[in-house]
């Protein structure tokens, strides 16, 4: 592997002494629970953006009883909000916000069926216990990549929303879409 | 005199507001490059050679280095031969703003109300003005992501506090923000003046090249054993372990009461972004 800056990318993943998964939506649930907290995973297929104001509304859908715009049911949610898109592009820059600001508001969606996160950065305990409980996976990405994030985008489809401009919920068609995981299925945290 | 028109003030802001967004200052990415040589852990250098790539995909793209294109904060620095009478410099420099991040295909990340939020827009951004003896203009943009702005911290120390206090101190914000703003950090710092003054210089700390150290001996001192303080935490690039925990820490000062002893650690992500150009 070379380890010229110039070179090295996203395109070639290397492991750093960890595994490489591949994994793709919709997502198999034994796949799923074999990922191990430190596992590179390159991941092909759908995701859900949604980040602070989304939540907070989700949330608010669940408890009253009131079904979500968007099933939520054994997808990732990518906590994230693009810049605007170029004519002709698909996606402007796209990394992962702070997932920690989404801890609160976490625990329904996973028990709404929700079984991936991406985001950056830590997850509070309760956050760690329901990811185990529900046997979900929370995922880093790299932060502060977005322009690179962007060209592993091959389609974008709102959803709903749309008030909330960059964060308003799309859907994201994503191509070896590069990752660690953070939380695996049995609730081990690469941060602990 | 230097008679300066709004239009111009307005020019400089717009082209500014995306060069800060779409080209990683020299300053960083020569920092990024070579904690890249440096850095023992391979998951640390990959993601340090990923933000190098990021920085090349964004500039050859003009796309945003990273999608938080910040709360855009802006400095004017008016000398004595800068005459802008009849000029609304306040609205020249929004329009400026937004301008930019309109044209650049940036981020809608400002809310007009903090409590009742609602549909964000391009602006409005922060505006500092400072009177000053060097003589044009000078405009600055930094646009600060809010990852990292979320994990300042603001602390009145006692005036008889120690070196080593105000050095625990700041490293105990590093260790609040962890893993989650995006290291590895650049560390801004303001110790004294007023509260408000000491966040504001915190923040100005931020504009000076990384690899410069402060004029002053002891302060230089004090950034130089922070420094490695800091990388001796083992966070590493995203917090994922490695020698890579700071690219810089700069420290501005300024004059104090005798009763006290104000520090702002303003905490920035990896992608440090400013420009800046005298009119």
């Amino acid at each position: 592997m070379s380890s010229n800056p110039e070179r090295a990318g996203l395109r070639i993943p290397h492991s750093g002494g960890s595994k490489v998964v591949r994994l793709s939506t919709p997502l198999d649930l034994s796949v799923l629970s074999s990922l191990k907290a430190g596992d590179e995973v390159l991941l092909s297929g759908r995701v859900l953006t949604a980040r602070d104001q989304a939540h907070r509304r989700f949330v608010g859908l669940l408890k009253k009883g009131s079904g979500l715009p968007v099933d939520v049911k054994g997808r990732i949610i990518y906590y994230c909000g693009p810049t605007k898109t170029r004519p002709g592009a698909i996606i402007g820059s796209c990394g992962p916000t702070t997932s920690g600001r989404m801890d609160e508001m976490t625990v329904p969606l996973l028990a709404a069926g929700l079984k991936g996160m991406i985001g950056k950065g830590r997850r509070s305990q309760k956050v760690r216990q329901a990811v185990k409980k529900y046997k979900a996976v929370y995922f880093l990405a790299t932060g502060g990549a977005g322009a690179l994030l962007s060209k592993k985008v091959r389609a974008l489809r709102r959803v709903c929303f749309s008030d909330l401009g960059p964060e308003a919920v799309a859907e994201l068609t994503v191509k070896d879409f590069p990752l660690i995981v953070g939380i695996d299925t049995r609730g081990n945290d690469i941060f602990k | 005199m230097r008679k300066i028109s709004a239009k111009d003030i307005q020019e400089c802001v717009r082209r500014l507001a995306q060069k800060a967004n779409f080209s990683l200052r020299a300053d960083v990415q020569r920092a990024i490059l070579a904690a890249f040589r440096k850095e023992k852990s391979s998951r640390g250098r990959k993601i340090l050679s990923e933000l190098l790539e990021n920085a090349r995909a964004a500039r050859n793209d003009s796309l945003a280095l990273c999608q938080d294109t910040g709360l855009p904060v802006v400095f004017l620095e008016i000398g004595p031969d800068v005459d802008l009478r009849g000029v609304d410099v306040a609205a020249a420099v929004q329009k400026g703003a937004a301008q930019g991040y309109r044209e650049g295909f940036l981020r809608t990340s400002i809310v007009e109300d903090p409590l009742r939020r609602g549909r964000p827009k391009f602006g409005p951004c922060v505006l500092h003005t400072a009177f000053v003896r060097r003589k044009g203009l000078k405009v600055t943009i930094l646009p600060k992501g809010f990852g990292c702005e979320n994990k300042t911290q603001l602390r009145m120390l006692p005036p008889t506090a120690q070196k080593d206090c105000v050095e625990d101190v700041i490293v105990s914000v590093v260790k609040d923000a962890g893993p989650d703003a995006c290291p590895p950090y650049i560390i801004g710092v303001g110790i004294g003046g007023t509260s408000d003054y000491a966040c504001q210089l915190a923040k100005e700390a931020l504009l000076r090249p990384i690899h410069k150290r402060s004029r002053l001996k002891h302060v230089a001192e004090m950034e130089r054993s922070l420094i490695n303080r800091l990388n001796r935490l083992g966070l590493g690039p995203m917090g994922l372990g490695g020698s890579t925990t700071v690219l810089g820490v700069n420290i501005l000062t300024y004059p104090t009461h005798i009763a006290g002893l104000p520090i702002c650690v303003n905490i920035s992500c990896h992608v440090l972004r400013s420009a800046s150009d005298v009119l």
